[in-house]
């Protein structure tokens, strides 16, 4: 059985993937929108920008979120200020450094999803008295209902697993930003620590190979419905 | 009068189309592929917004550039019959047919069993729409237009996609819609059959442009229409009337003008109405009429019109009270001193019957 530490660091590490996964879907959603069915300038900046935590190593990701969202950047002060919001150090800035590195996964998702629906189901939809919302959330939606869950599952995947911003940016607290890999992490750096590692290698397989057997099943779920099964 | 005229540009294809059509009964739109007709389907339904131009159905203006009004699609009441049938797929046969009535408030009690019955979609109301084959799911797509209570249906090809036992199987349906609902339809299509079977009104595009709009039998005695002429079945449509039967020699008696024509036995009763189809390479021209000939209808008739055309053959508009056009060589031409004026003689081999009549039977005795 897990010890509390480690129960903590599970807890936390599903807390912080689910909401990460939670609050970067309606924007995901919507810039997938923008960038599968409008064309504007900015078009391919804005793309190529948000596919930008792809590219570079997570760490310059928490760099760069420690200088303008942490307690002194510029960011970090107007939320703090303004909402109240403190993301330096705390779960909540775990969960924004794991949206950021897994946002360009998810949005690739749901925009080749929306480019796959025919448009002119969205056409007759208008011409049946459903405005462009109305016909984006009938019709759209529901049909790329697997896409979207497809982006969710790799961007959970991508959050539980996630280890350089999320150092750089909050550092490994106990009880508050240290997750399963930065738990195990910590643990190889003490000596004599390899069992605790172990430990926690085991409970992340676990946890990995039961989000993937779930997710298989609801996609099943999810493409079955999509596609109109019986 | 619905009232259509714009101009668009498509990459290199320019529209300009310019026609009016009555607000009652099926206008017909004809031309070959890639005349135009689903684009100006798609800027009448608000799905294109062109470049300039006014559309209106009475009214109601739709669209209008000086005047900066383009009604949002939604809003438009247009129901439009996709060439593929559009349905949604994560819907059955019932959601689908309500999605339109759903926002558009219906088409009134008892709509949804009334159309339900109209296009015998009874059968299928539970089922996913991968189920149904093309022509049932067509027709779910008529049903599903026709409860989004629209002002105007447009139908775009509906049978295109179609093998020929499905179309078979649609077009009655089609027929009964025509006359059962009192809805103006815009049905296009490049079936000369459909065409004839089913509108009113004819209006003929070619190249981005109206050439051609009318009431359908005008439209078909026009001889400088193209798409109507340059075919092996051009030809005209005679409105008759059924004058009695000879049922020994399975023969009906058709009048029209002074004229009567013998078809082969028909079922309308006496008196009724009926259209007839002749194909101009049917008919044949003599200056007298013929002595012990095979050929039973000739009618006397006058030169109206002589239109050469490139293949040797020569179109004759002879005018016995209606046009009947022949199609003959040149040199048969030539050989009977051809003038517009002459009074001839139209020998009518056969006839074929403009099927639309057996469908108007049909929907009369459903009244």
């Amino acid at each position: 059985m897990p010890t509390p530490a480690e129960t903590e660091a599970l807890l936390l590490s599903l807390r912080v993937a689910v909401w990460s996964v939670l609050g970067s879907l309606p924007p995901a959603i919507a810039i997938a929108w923008l960038l599968a069915r409008t064309r504007f300038p900015g078009h391919a900046l804005l793309n190529g920008l948000l596919h930008i935590p792809l590219v570079v190593p997570p760490v310059v990701i928490g760099y760069l979120l420690l200088v303008f969202l942490g307690r002194r950047g510029p960011g970090g002060v107007f939320l703090e200020n303004v909402f109240g919001i403190t993301l330096g150090f705390t779960w909540q800035g775990a969960a924004v450094a794991s949206a950021i590195v897994a946002f360009p996964l998810m949005l690739r998702a749901i925009r080749q999803s929306i480019e796959a629906v025919d448009r002119r189901l969205e056409q007759a939809a208008r011409t049946l008295g459903a405005g462009s919302a109305n016909a984006f959330c009938t019709v759209t939606l529901p049909l790329i209902a697997p896409g979207v869950f497809a982006g969710m599952v790799l961007s959970f995947a991508r959050s539980l697993g996630e280890f350089g911003a999320t150092i750089t940016f909050v550092s490994s607290i106990p009880g508050e930003t240290r997750t399963l890999p930065l738990a195990l992490y910590a643990a190889t750096q003490v000596p004599g620590g390899e069992p605790q590692a172990t430990r926690l290698v085991i409970i992340s397989v676990a946890l990995a190979m039961i989000a993937l057997v779930g997710s298989e099943w609801l996609a099943r779920r999810t493409r079955h419905y999509a596609s109109g099964g019986p | 009068m619905i009232d259509i005229a714009f101009a668009h540009r498509q990459g290199a294809f320019a529209l300009d189309v310019r026609m009016q059509l009555p607000d009652s009964g099926v206008t017909g739109l004809f031309g070959t592929s890639g005349a135009g007709k689903s684009t100006v389907a798609d800027v009448i339904a608000g799905l294109i917004r062109p470049e300039d131009g006014r559309i209106a159905i009475g009214e109601t203006v739709l669209f209008d550039s000086t005047r900066g009004v383009a009604v949002a699609p939604e809003r438009r009441r247009i129901g439009y019959v996709f060439q593929e049938a559009r349905l949604f797929p994560h819907m059955n046969v019932r959601t689908n047919l309500r999605f339109g009535a759903r926002r558009r408030g219906g088409a009134g009690p008892g709509a949804f069993d009334q159309v339900v019955d109209l296009l015998g979609l009874e059968p299928l109301l539970d089922r996913r729409t991968r189920h149904l084959s093309g022509g049932e799911a067509q027709r779910v797509a008529i049903g599903r237009a026709l409860l989004s209570d629209p002002e105007l249906l447009i139908m775009d090809e509906p049978l295109s996609s179609l093998d020929q036992q499905r179309r078979d199987d649609v077009l009655p349906h089609l027929e009964r819609l025509a006359a059962d609902t009192g809805i103006p339809m815009i049905y296009i299509t490049h079936s000369i059959e459909e065409i004839i079977r089913l509108a009113d009104h004819l209006a003929v595009m070619a190249n981005g442009a109206v050439i051609a709009c009318g009431p359908i039998q005008d439209v078909m005695a026009r001889p400088d229409v193209p798409a109507l002429n340059d075919r092996r079945d051009a030809g005209t449509l005679l409105q008759t009337t059924v004058a009695g039967h000879f049922d020994e020699d399975h023969l009906s008696a058709l009048r029209f003008g002074e004229h009567t024509l013998l078809v082969p036995r028909t079922e309308r009763a006496k008196g009724s109405p009926l259209a007839l189809r002749i194909l101009a390479r049917d008919v044949s021209l003599a200056l007298e009429p013929p002595q012990r000939s095979s050929v039973m209808n000739v009618l006397p008739g006058q030169v109206q019109g002589i239109h050469p055309r490139g293949d040797g053959h020569v179109d004759v508009s002879v005018d016995t009270g209606q046009i009947i056009r022949a199609r003959i060589t040149r040199r048969s031409a030539d050989d009977l001193s051809l003038r517009v004026g002459l009074h001839l003689y139209a020998l009518v081999k056969s006839v074929a019957f403009a099927e639309r009549d057996a469908f108007r039977r049909h929907a009369e005795e459903d009244h």
